[in-house]
Formats: structure tokens, C-alpha cells, sequence
């Protein structure tokens, strides 16, 4: 069964008046999340994705279209509404935005004491969360005493002080490391399982969405290109900006001009385990070598995805054989000439 | 020379100093403090963007600051009167210096309030805060170390004010070096007042900057 839809975006359009005429940043977006998704919103720099998360807690108000957020059309809320229901949606950011003269835990404490929240109720949610985020130990540290995870951790903490329903992330862990990145990933994880809160996250790393969301949209050039579950768009990215951004090394293809004159076969793999060595196989089992010219695959929960190229050998036989045993392992293999991509 | 009676003299002109120069400062707090967050909040990347306010308040900040300030002293006598009853003595010196001042303030807290990153006001709004609680505890508060190191700057620039207010009556330690120290060829009274005044800008521009780096979380 489905779950049911938190939020619902339909035919949103922002466009911005500047003096060199009107900018749309963004056109005819329709989206669901629904309650429990993490949901992926990936495109290139410019491509509208700030301007759309900041379009889900009305930072920024739609020129058209409407926002529904658990079953209210909240476009249309007064300001003390608005305020009120943005309590639900926490939001961290790239940049932390930490308040840099108040220790972690009143920070964490910040948007309840806004809320009117009795001060000691208030410690003691900041108390629990600080334990959630494993930073009990740094309650009276300021932020410029943290480093980059640890402050993005108070943020997560303080965003989830008032119980919200969902949390935005815009380009949480851009300004991160690798491992903290990771590390921010599954305490993202962890708060969606443990505390069933929807997580909306908007990035520009096709790593981000495939460590941890269950389903993704696309948008690029102000509207979505595409959207579906991780592995559907992985499988199969039907549009350009998709294939652009699961295989971004995808133009290397060409480099290899003069060879590509020969036949050559690419394997596409959607899906297969990845624990099996389909090529290692291959080549045992005929006893000839091959010609890898490009790879790249990525491993999904298990799954394979993605593409290796190769040259099989000269010989007919040999190569009709190694085709007959990658089609038995239900691999998709199709001739390229030239390598167009 | 140094009797009893001009050590008072200077003791009092310390005081009356003193006086104007905080007081002026505390005034010009209660108008320029209001005045800087206005035009902060009704800028066009305000909070609440309202251009006629900003554009009237930015005019009259930058004409009042444009008077010489001893032109200004002696041009609202009459409104000095109005307001204390007369136009000579320290609290009527107040007037002018906080007229003077109040602009000047009023830009400082400007400036302290623009440096703050405008990634954390976002993040208060996404959290509900109304436009108040935005400005009472993330703007001012957490600009905190600037407007104290703003406040330096002012009332060591009112102190010096205060000192041109000998011209036109007023007491203090200008008064003191201007009557004796100028009019009767006192050098050495003119020396002490000198003295006395490099002395009280330090203390104040000490006081100021420690206190500034103690509330200052952002270095420890």
C-alpha cells in the first residue's frame, strides 16, 4: 500500500522581477513526497533546486501553484499561520546557520523558545536531542568551538527540536568532507527510521541520493525532469539531464575514437547482484581476454548499476560465446559503434 | 597655577565631562538604536522591505550628519531651550550632542547589523519567528560585539564633541582648556586638560574593546 502524501506541489512557478527582465526559476513543478520518503531533489548549480525547497516552507512565496503541506494548501496562509506551520518543517543548511554567539544547547533550545516553550521543558528536548545527535558531551560549546559535522549536527538537532513532520535539507553536507558527509547521511537515515520524519533533500551529488533516498527528482533548467524511486531513475534515466548526472563521466566515451572503429558491446547492468563477478566470469569461462574500454557502475543496496564497454576478441566464436553467457546472466548487451553515447 | 581651587576646577570639569559625554550617548542610543534597526529591517533586503521609510529616515541620517556640529550647536539654541529651559550648562550641551550623535549611532548600528549573516535570519524565519523576535533575538543579539565596539567609537567621538561644546557654554574639561588655557595663556592648565582627556578616550576605548571581546563567542 501506499503511504499517504505529506507533500504536494502542483503546477508551481516562481519567477523573479529583476531589472534586465523576468527571471523563471522555476516552471510547472509537480511533485509527492510522501510521509516516510527521503526524498532526492538532484540538479546542476543553477537549476532551481534552492529556490524550490525554499518554495516548500514559502521562504520564498510562488508566483503560481500550490503548496499542501498534510492536507492544507499552506500558499495561502496568513503570516501567524504560516509561522506556525513552519514549526513542522525543519530546515538545515550548507551553511549551517548556527547562532554563533549561543552555546549548542541553546541553540537547539532557539526555535522552541520561539515557540513559547517553557525554558525547562525546552533543556530537556535539547538534552535528549544532543544525545541523538551523539554530542551530550558539547551542550555548552559554542558553534566556533565545533567543527563542520558537529555543527551540522546541532543544526539537525535544533531543527528537530519542535517535532516537525518533515525536515528540508538544502545542500546539507556541500561543505563537508567525505566521511563527515557520510556520517551526517545515515544520522539523516537514522531520524527518517526512528523517528519516521519525511526528509526532503536537495543536492547537487548523485552520491547523496544514492546513499540515502528512496526516491529522486530531477530538475534541471527550472523544472523537473524526471522523478520516480532511486533505482528506476538509475535503471532507466530517461531524459538527458538524468543520464547527465548518474553517469557524469558519460562524455569520456568519445575519448576513445580510434579503437571504437572495431565493434564494441556495452553491458548495461540494471540491477544484477553485485556480488557476482559477471566479467571475471566471462573471461574464465571462455578463456580469452577483453578489452575493458570504459566502466561505470555504481553498487544500490546490492544491485548493480550502470555500464561497462567492452572489446571482445576478434574471434567470432569466442565473442559469439562470451555474448550467449552475459545474455544467461540477464544482462542487456547491445553493439556500439563509435561510441554515440 | 595647580591650587586647590583649580584642582576642584578640573575634578568638576571631569565631571560635567563625564556627564555630557554618557549622557549624550545613553540619548543618542534611545534614538539611533531604533533608527539603525529601521533602516535595516525597511531596506530593499530587509526583513520587511519598505523603501519610502528607508529612503525618508536615510536622507534625514545624512543630512543631520552633514552639519558641522558647532554650526548645529549654536543653529537649534532655541530648541535647546525649549527642551531644558536654557541654552548654556552641560545638560543643555546634551541636546546637540545627541542630535549630532543619534545619526552617527543610527549608521553604526546599521553597520553592525548588515554584517550578520543573512543565512542565520533565514534559518530563524524557517523556524517561525516573527519579524520581532527575528530582530530582538538574532539581529540585535546576535550582533552583539559589533554594536559594543560600535558604542566605543561613539562615545569616544561624543566625548569629543563634548569638548568643542566650551565654545558655546557648555562645562567640562573643553570648557577648562579653552577659558585657561587659550584666553589666559595657562600652558600648563591646557596640558593637564590634554592629558586628562587622552586619558579618559583610553579608558573608554579600553573598556569598550574588552568588553567587546568578551561577549564575543565567535573567538574563544
Amino acid at each position: 500500500m501506499e503511504k499517504e502524501i505529506i507533500i504536494q506541489i502542483q503546477d508551481l512557478e516562481k519567477t523573479f522581477r529583476t531589472k534586465s527582465g523576468d527571471v523563471h526559476a522555476l516552471r510547472d513543478i509537480n511533485l509527492e513526497i510522501r510521509k516516510g520518503d527521503i526524498f532526492g531533489i538532484i540538479g546542476m548549480s543553477g537549476a532551481g533546486k534552492s529556490t524550490l525547497v525554499r518554495c516548500i516552507n514559502l521562504l520564498e512565496k510562488p508566483t503560481a501553484g500550490k503548496v499542501i503541506f498534510d492536507g492544507i494548501d499552506i500558499s495561502g496562509l496568513e503570516d501567524a499561520e504560516l509561522r506556525k506551520m513552519r514549526r513542522s518543517m525543519g530546515m538545515i543548511f550548507q551553511q549551517f546557520n548556527l547562532l554563533m554567539q549561543k552555546t549548542a544547547e541553546e541553540n537547539i533550545c532557539f526555535p522552541l523558545e520561539i515557540a513559547g516553550v517553557d525554558k525547562r521543558k525546552a533543556k530537556a528536548r535539547a538534552k535528549e536531542l544532543l544525545e541523538l545527535v551523539g554530542l551530550s558531551d558539547r551542550a555548552k560549546s559554542y558553534p566556533s568551538q565545533l567543527s563542520g559535522g558537529q555543527k551540522q549536527r546541532v543544526a539537525i538537532a535544533r531543527a528537530l527540536a519542535p517535532n516537525p513532520k518533515v525536515i528540508l535539507c538544502d545542500e546539507a553536507t556541500s561543505a563537508l568532507d567525505p566521511v563527515t558527509t557520510n556520517s551526517i547521511l545515515s544520522l539523516l537515515k537514522d531520524i527518517n527510521r526512528k523517528l519516521g520524519v519525511t526528509v526532503v533533500i536537495i543536492t547537487h551529488e548523485m552520491d547523496v541520493i544514492e546513499k540515502i533516498c528512496n526516491r529522486v527528482a530531477i530538475i534541471d533548467s527550472s523544472h523537473i525532469a524526471e522523478s520516480g524511486s532511486v533505482e528506476e531513475i538509475f535503471f532507466k534515466p530517461q531524459t538527458e539531464a538524468a543520464r547527465r548526472l548518474v553517469y557524469p563521466e558519460g562524455d569520456q566515451l568519445t575519448q576513445f575514437g580510434p579503437v571504437a572503429e572495431q565493434a564494441c558491446w556495452r553491458i548495461v547492468f540494471d540491477g544484477n547482484s553485485s556480488f557476482e563477478p559477471v566479467i571475471a566470469g566471462m573471461v574464465l569461462e571462455c578463456k580469452a581476454p577483453v578489452n575493458i574500454l570504459f566502466a561505470d557502475t555504481k553498487n544500490i543496496d546490492g544491485k548493480a548499476f550502470g555500464q561497462i564497454v567492452v572489446q571482445l576478441p576478434e574471434d567470432v566464436d569466442i565473442a559469439e560465446r562470451m555474448l550467449k553467457y552475459l545474455r544467461s546472466k540477464n544482462l542487456t548487451v547491445e553493439e556500439v559503434r563509435g561510441y554515440a553515447g | 597655577m595647580l591650587d586647590s581651587q583649580m584642582i576642584w576646577l578640573l575634578v568638576q570639569g571631569i565631571g560635567e565631562t563625564l556627564y555630557m559625554t554618557l549622557g549624550a550617548t545613553l540619548f543618542s542610543y534611545v534614538i539611533g538604536l531604533p533608527l539603525g534597526v529601521i533602516l535595516v529591517v525597511c531596506a530593499k533586503d530587509g526583513i520587511k522591505p519598505c523603501l519610502p521609510v528607508y529612503r525618508v529616515l536615510d536622507v534625514i541620517v545624512n543630512l543631520t550628519r552633514s552639519i558641522p556640529f558647532l554650526v548645529l550647536a549654536v543653529w537649534i539654541i532655541p530648541f535647546t531651550r525649549l527642551i531644558t529651559g536654557t541654552s548654556i550648562g552641560s545638560t543643555a550641551m546634551i541636546v546637540p550632542l545627541v542630535l549630532a550623535a543619534a545619526p552617527f549611532v543610527a549608521r553604526l548600528v546599521e553597520s553592525s547589523l548588515l554584517e550578520l549573516d543573512k543565512g542565520i535570519i533565514e534559518a530563524a524565519q524557517s523556524m517561525g519567528a516573527s519579524n520581532f523576535q527575528i530582530i530582538w533575538k538574532v539581529m540585535l543579539s546576535e550582533s552583539k560585539p559589533s554594536l559594543l565596539n560600535g558604542a566605543t567609537i561613539a562615545v569616544t567621538t561624543i566625548l569629543g564633541y563634548s569638548a568643542m561644546g566650551g565654545f558655546v557654554g557648555a562645562g567640562g574639561l573643553g570648557a577648562i582648556a579653552y577659558n585657561y588655557g587659550y584666553y589666559r595663556y595657562q600652558t600648563d592648565i591646557m596640558l593637564i586638560t590634554v592629558i586628562l582627556l587622552v586619558i579618559i578616550v583610553q579608558v573608554m576605548q579600553g573598556s569598550g574593546n574588552k568588553l567587546t571581546s568578551h561577549a564575543d563567542k565567535r573567538k574563544i
